[in-house]
């Protein structure tokens, strides 16, 4: 079996930020180790002579002259925000202090 | 609210007595690129919030990053000049962390091939010894957001009850410089880590690849201390100190550093490594709360940008656009400039040389800058503890009072109060000398009446300048200088009083 | 049923160049259908009536005017909803962007409009792209119009099931491990996979940046091709935009042709897991093939069998960091957390937890696992040198053959909420798509007839940059295959609405 269980699971939902009942850990850490479990055959046969593929088709040096484009307006970037002042996405605080 | 505890520190001569300092340092450099690093977007400071951004920078669904070029470009320079390699081939890499400052929640650097590596630089420090500090690596990345913290303490994240994000700043183009651990400091490691950021601005500032300053966030500064035993190799437990952001703060923190390390090791206790913040006002570093991810960014190669490949070529035409290096730069100036070397080392070391070079390019001589900058300018700065460059005063004003001089209009001691009023937002040197009426007398009518009252009452030394003791002059110069409390120019009277008693000045 | 809604863009195309019918006019019959029918099959997350009726009366005027007007001007097209639109929300099928509006158009969608096609509007899909069935979209399922009882596909099951219920003759699908051509596979649909960087990415909400790509849905090769060339060709917004068009696919898919053509059997790609009715519409249409003169040769790609599981290391991992930025901050849903302290991090915490379904969670929990420390060599670095072994795999077949040739789905439609609670089961879908995705290669699906009345899709895959030749081969056996059922597949579809 992998190495995925219970406290594995809370720590990837903490990294991820995402909040996650005692229920859904232990279900997702199921789910996962079936899941990790059969994909697990990938690390045996990479070899260290085989070089890592990370873009399908090979480019290279592809840039943008240095030039201004169109920008959004400010009502346009606030436009989705959930919630906004004074021209700025408005956030809860960020440190726990009472 | 957290009450702000204090730490123990060491007196720096009982640290050094005991421990060498090993430093480290990260300096942040924003490129004054048109555009940002990876979107069109204009980088420019101080525009209303939320108004230079794309949706690139807010990070919206579908957004694809693409390379600014002269980013690109600027990066090789840099790694240029400060004697790095320039990697054939390197890619980008996400450091995946959550914050509200970063758009993506993830922010576009480089990783495992940093575009330039194994570097040097060489610092001079003030005595004139060259300290070679050893450059790891320099690569790109993008900044983030700025966040406004409200409610609560002002403008601290503490006590916040909420914070505002302005993404202007998101995006624009920054390189990291990183030093291999410097060693072999000793006691001039506070000096040293000031001369080294000093050196780092001074070169991207030459390079015209950053605006430079240090006050805007152009160049940040972490700080790596730790300490160990004279004569032990294994380095300690280091500490990185955040928000550095003067140069005078560099080597206050780094000595603060110094002095709390070896008061931890002192009481038997090991050194926690950490994220500190620097504070300017209580001159002390407080401990950072540790980052939720900060164990684990989860870097990986970034799949929406290709890598950037360098010819010899290129490297080569980007080699010939290099200015001329600073200490090179330095020797042509002091020649230029006619000032003898205990001069120039302390224009150098008060940090005001290019305010001289820009000073004398505006109209001054080398002699009126110097004098300004390293007298009036220099003596401010040091009364408000802040750089002579951050008093306020600029090379235009300098040459404008030098002007206001030089026609006679006031004198040096007047200009001091026409500085005064400048400085405090009277208006221009012309409206203070209006407003506060200190023009000289230059009516030579109230002045002879006030010569030849001060050589009535000097008879003696009226005959000893008729004779010839033109030295004496001095003293009716004096006198009628106090009659005028102050508001004559002193060259004048010397050559009225010449005039009257009929002599060659 | 009304004839401007069976017909192909194609023939659309013509009947509005030779002023036989208005672009008002074909609008309106498909906006009908969609009333029509749409309630059933649940396609569509948003209708595009107004803009979609403007766009079609300006093309009218415009070709009134005598202005000289892109072929597919007037042809309506349908839009998966993971490709941002100005002036239509844009969902992703996600609870987190519910009611979201693009300030910007996709580069796709800003190529749509200069072609003057009216988008009808978005369609439905897994969430974020993230399934095989169109179940995990958070506004409900879309039903597989053979058979509403049954899945359409995923993740572009909206696009596919609007296309083969007639409520469009056009859509756009995205396809990262096979989102378009499976669900053109089982509702007997034309999909298209173009060549990686064929087609920008900009503006289609990433799932997988090094795996995601744009491309047609449609009921013809022919129509596939037209939109292709409508959305393709490079883009200096996307960094992994080929600099050169791929071909001049339109010619190839009018002259489609396999006589001579050498076409590859991939051996790993049927046998055990493939439905008895899917390999025996396969192998019918080999024999087609090989009597219009197609030489068929068998090619073997060992490492395919670990290209699944490269998949669900490479596609979670790129996901897990592409889908931080929904945090609540800057658009979309926020969440506050029920009890305890109200700082950001919890806010973005219970915003991700009630913003995202479970498929999304389960993935980004798996990639964020994946690159994790300590863990990154063994899965994310080893996935990405199984790909390097695909890529071996498929320049080795290709030096056998021009084109190579699969069943698109080892099965046919199943039911509705079959394997909703079997990942594994699920992910097996796309057991003959992903290696495509894997690399960079294109690939086309259609329709291979029926096997118990669901229909079967056949996959043929080309090198990179020869997109071409799908367009050749797949134009071919279109036509070979609707010679032998007399017309099209889908003509013999069962009939939703009103008479036929």
């Amino acid at each position: 079996m992998s190495e995925i269980n219970r406290e594995a699971v809370a720590h990837l939902a903490h990294l991820a930020h995402i909040e996650m009942t005692e229920d859904e850990l232990a279900k997702m850490a199921g789910e996962l180790d079936v899941i990790v479990d059969s994909i697990k055959s990938v690390s045996e046969v990479a070899g260290e002579d085989i070089p890592a593929t990370s873009h399908p088709i090979p480019l290279f040096n592809v840039f943008r002259e240095d030039v201004v484009g169109q920008t959004l307006t400010n009502e346009e970037a606030l436009s989705g925000a959930p919630d906004n002042a004074a021209g700025r996405f408005k956030v809860p605080a960020i440190l726990d202090e009472e | 609210m957290s009450v702000h505890i204090q730490d123990e520190t060491l007196s720096f001569e009982e640290a050094m007595e005991k421990y060498d300092p090993v430093l480290g340092f990260e300096v942040h450099v924003e490129l004054n690129t048109n555009t940002k690093m990876f979107s069109d977007a204009p980088n420019v400071f101080g525009d209303e919030p939320n108004t230079n951004v794309t949706p690139v920078c807010l990070g919206m669904p579908g957004v694809l990053p693409v390379v600014n070029k002269t980013a690109v470009e600027y990066s090789i320079l840099i790694g240029l000049a400060l004697n790095c390699k320039i990697a054939e081939s390197c890619t980008f890499a996400r450091k995946q962390y959550f914050y509200p400052d970063t758009p993506k929640n993830f922010q576009t650097s480089q990783y495992e091939d940093p575009i330039a590596y194994d570097g040097y630089l060489d610092i001079e420090l003030e005595d004139g010894t060259v300290f070679r500090v050893e450059i790891e690596r320099a690569h790109m990345e993008e900044d983030a957001g700025k966040l406004t913290h409200m409610g609560g303490a002002a403008g601290r994240i503490q006590g916040a009850d909420f914070s505002l994000v302005d993404y202007n700043r998101s995006g624009v183009p920054l390189v990291e410089i990183v030093t291999k651990p410097i060693e072999g400091a000793g006691s001039r490691a506070p000096e040293l880590a000031k001369a080294y950021v000093a050196a780092v601005r001074e070169i991207v500032k030459n390079l015209g690849v950053s605006d430079a300053k240090m006050e805007r966030g152009n160049v940040r500064c972490d700080a790596n201390v730790s300490l160990r035993p004279h004569g032990q190799e294994k380095f300690g437990t280091r500490s990185e100190t955040k928000n550095v952001n003067s140069l005078r703060a560099v080597e206050r923190a780094v000595r603060f550093e110094i002095q709390r390390h070896a008061a931890v090791l002192e009481s038997g206790n090991k050194i926690v490594q950490e994220t500190r913040h620097w504070h300017e006002d209580t001159r002390s570093t407080t401990s950072g709360r540790p980052k939720s991810d900060a164990d684990d960014y989860r870097y990986f190669p970034e799949p929406d940008l290709v890598p950037v490949v360098t010819t010899p070529e290129w490297i080569e035409e980007l080699r010939s656009r290099l200015p001329e290096p600073p200490a090179e730069r330095r020797k042509r100036l002091q020649a230029d400039w006619g000032y003898s070397d205990a001069e120039f080392r302390d224009v150098v070391n008060a940090g005001v040389m290019d305010s001289i070079e820009e000073t004398i390019a505006a109209g001054a001589s080398a002699q009126v800058a110097r004098k300004w900058w390293m007298g009036e300018v220099s003596r401010r700065a040091k009364e408000a503890e802040v750089e002579p460059t951050e008093v306020g005063v600029s090379p235009a004003l300098i040459v404008e009072l030098d002007r206001l001089i030089q026609a006679g209009k006031i004198n040096d001691k007047l200009a001091r109060q026409v500085l005064d009023g400048v400085l405090a937002g009277e208006g221009t040197p012309e409206e203070v000398i209006e407003a506060r009426g200190l023009a000289v007398v230059s009516d030579d009518g109230p002045l002879l009446e006030a010569i030849d009252a001060a050589l009535a009452a000097q008879p003696d030394v009226a005959d000893k300048i008729r004779g010839g003791k033109v030295q004496a002059v001095g003293a009716i110069v004096g006198g009628v200088m106090k009659a005028t409390r102050g508001q004559a120019d002193a060259g004048r009277v010397r050559e009225l009083i010449l005039e009257r008693l009929g002599v060659q000045g | 049923m009304n004839e401007l809604i069976t017909s192909s863009a194609a023939a659309l195309a013509d009947k509005l160049a030779a002023g036989e019918v208005s672009a008002v006019e074909v609008t309106q019959a498909h906006l009908d259908r969609i009333s029509e029918v749409d309630s059933a099959v649940n396609a569509f997350l948003h209708v595009n009536t107004d803009e979609a009726l403007q766009v079609a009366a300006d093309v009218d005027k415009a070709r009134a005017a005598g202005e000289k007007l892109h072929t597919l001007a007037g042809v309506p097209i349908a839009i998966k909803d993971l490709i941002v639109t100005k002036g239509q929300p844009t969902t992703a099928g996600s609870k987190m962007l519910e009611g979201w509006m693009s300030p910007y158009d996709a580069t796709v969608i800003t190529r749509i409009r200069a072609a003057r096609m009216p988008m009808l509007g978005k369609t439905n899909l897994d969430e974020f792209a993230m399934g095989s069935s169109t179940e995990h979209s958070a506004f409900g399922p879309t039903r597989n119009p053979w058979d509403l009882d049954r899945i359409p596909g995923g993740s572009g099951g909206g696009s596919a099931a609007a296309v083969a219920a007639f409520e469009a003759p056009l859509a756009l699908g995205t396809d990262t491990g096979g989102s378009i051509r499976q669900p053109a596979a089982v509702t007997g649909s034309v999909g298209v996979k173009p060549t990686y960087g064929g087609v920008s990415r900009y503006g289609a909400i990433a799932m997988a940046s090094s795996l995601d790509q744009i491309g047609p849905v449609s009921r013809t090769v022919l129509d596939a091709a037209l939109l292709q060339e409508v959305i393709g060709g490079h883009d200096p917004r996307d960094s992994t935009s080929l600099p050169d068009p791929v071909g001049n696919l339109v010619e190839a898919a009018r002259n489609g042709n396999v006589a001579g053509m050498r076409i590859g059997v991939i051996k790993e790609l049927q046998g055990e897991g493939y439905e008895a009715g899917v390999l025996a519409r396969f192998s019918e249409s080999l024999e087609l093939l090989k009597d219009a003169g197609a030489e068929i040769v068998e090619v073997s790609c060992p490492n395919f069998k670990y290209a699944l599981g490269a998949y669900y290391l490479i596609m979670p991992s790129e996901a897990s960091s592409n889908l931080a930025k929904y945090d609540g901050v800057r658009y979309g849903l926020r969440a506050l957390p029920a009890d305890g302290p109200m700082t950001i991090e919890r806010v973005m915490g219970a915003t991700r937890a009630a913003g995202f379904g479970d498929e999304v969670k389960r993935r980004i929990i798996l990639g964020t696992y994946a690159l994790s420390a300590g863990y990154y060599d063994a899965y994310y670095g080893s996935a990405q040198k199984v790909r390097t072994l695909i890529q071996r795999d498929f320049d080795a077949a290709f030096a056998q053959a021009d084109v190579l040739i699969s069943p698109t789905s080892p099965n046919t439609a199943f039911k509705l909420g079959e394997k909703l609670d079997d990942p594994l089961a699920m992910y097996l879908n796309d057991v003959a798509t992903i290696p495509a995705n894997m690399a960079g290669v294109p690939g086309i699906s259609i329709p291979g007839g029926l096997a118990d009345g669901l229909p079967v899709g056949i996959q043929f895959l080309a090198p990179v940059r020869e997109d071409a030749r799908l367009y050749r081969a797949g134009a071919a056996l279109e036509g070979l295959l609707e010679q032998k059922w007399g017309g099209p597949l889908l003509a013999s579809a069962p009939v939703l609405g009103g008479v036929k």
